[in-house]
């Protein structure tokens, strides 16, 4: 990833955060904790809950994306690559106030991992012990990601890997690059 | 000056209609929803004529005739603005990415609204009349 292109990334993300409405970041925190608290109660299982919050995300994803193109000022990603980059410095940074760091890329480029020191979601938050092996207190991330993507035809999955609040030295969502959609053409006299 | 606002969904459907001036051309509600799904189509097979083998662009961005021009604006989602204004209107581009951001504010963050659906948002209309009359004083 050429410098050069990150820098400006880096400043498109700074703009569009300076030119956003803040709230704040108590708020949010709190807000959220208590959505995660109700779903806790109203689902019990957390890999049930861990998927309710990454459907929430996914529904938040699909609409915040257009926010995120219409202010952000990005046009168009020729790669996945280039997109993974793009949600770490401008998107990370647009919507949560942080920047994140692409890295942990496999051979076939097909997967890699957004790691960021800072949750403003997680800032009070301590899990009691029985969700520590089992809750991903921030699912809610992994179905913007996904959500958002696929309203540019990049379907991914996304998960949690590591977790601040379960020990880790770092927060890590690990991203895989399934497929393309491919672009509706209107008629196909071949089918 | 504009004349009529079309916002067209990723599959080709009328999701907003809307006449800014007398002079504008009506048609019944079916004929509207007609044409953009017949523009979304032309535009989709106009790609094809690209000589770049390029995957953006998103095909006729303009038309002009005599009595009026059409500006169209895709934004990477697939959603399609399209205006249409006399000739003579300056600055219809930008009038698109206004209307887009407004979209992307008015009508997406309310919970509501369910995506790909006929856009019913008062607000969306409060600021888009606004956008409208911003537009119209900059061109007069």
């Amino acid at each position: 990833m050429s410098s050069s292109r990150a820098s400006t990334w880096n400043k498109l993300g700074d703009a569009a955060y300076a030119k956003s409405e803040k709230v704040s970041a108590d708020l949010v925190a709190l807000t959220y904790g208590s959505f995660v608290r109700e779903i806790i109660k109203d689902f019990e299982e957390p890999d049930q809950v861990n998927k309710e919050l990454e459907k929430l995300g996914y529904n938040i994803g699909i609409r915040l994306i257009e926010d995120f193109l219409a202010k952000s000022g990005i046009s168009n990603c020729s790669s996945f690559e280039e997109s993974a980059e793009i949600i770490s410095r401008v998107a990370f940074k647009m919507f949560l106030g942080i920047r994140a760091t692409v890295s942990n890329w496999n051979s076939e480029h097909n997967s890699c991992s957004i790691i960021f020191d800072e949750n403003p979601l997680a800032e009070y938050v301590e899990l009691p012990p029985e969700y520590t092996h089992s809750l991903f207190y921030s699912n809610l991330l992994c179905g913007v990601i996904r959500g958002a993507l696929e309203m540019v035809q990049i379907i991914v999955e996304c998960e949690f890997v590591k977790d601040q609040l379960r020990g880790d030295d770092t927060n890590e969502i690990n991203i895989r690059f399934k497929e393309m959609l491919q672009e509706q053409v209107p008629w196909n006299d071949e089918e | 000056m504009l004349l009529s606002l079309f916002v067209v969904n990723k599959a080709g459907g009328l999701i907003y209609q809307q006449n800014f001036s007398d002079t504008a051309a009506k048609l019944s509600s079916n004929d509207y929803l007609r044409l953009a799904s017949t523009f979304h189509s032309i535009q989709a097979i106009s790609r094809q004529l690209s000589p770049a083998h390029s995957r953006f662009g998103f095909g006729i961005e303009r038309i002009e005739t005599d009595t009026f021009v059409l500006q169209a604006f895709q934004s990477q989602t697939g959603v399609k603005f399209v205006a249409t204004a006399s000739p003579e209107t300056k600055n219809l581009k930008n009038f698109l990415r206004r209307v887009y951001d407004l979209y992307a504010d008015y009508v997406l963050k309310n919970p509501f609204y369910e995506l790909d659906m006929p856009i019913r948002c008062e607000l969306w209309e409060v600021m888009l009349q606004l956008a409208v009359e911003e537009h119209q004083r900059s061109n007069s």
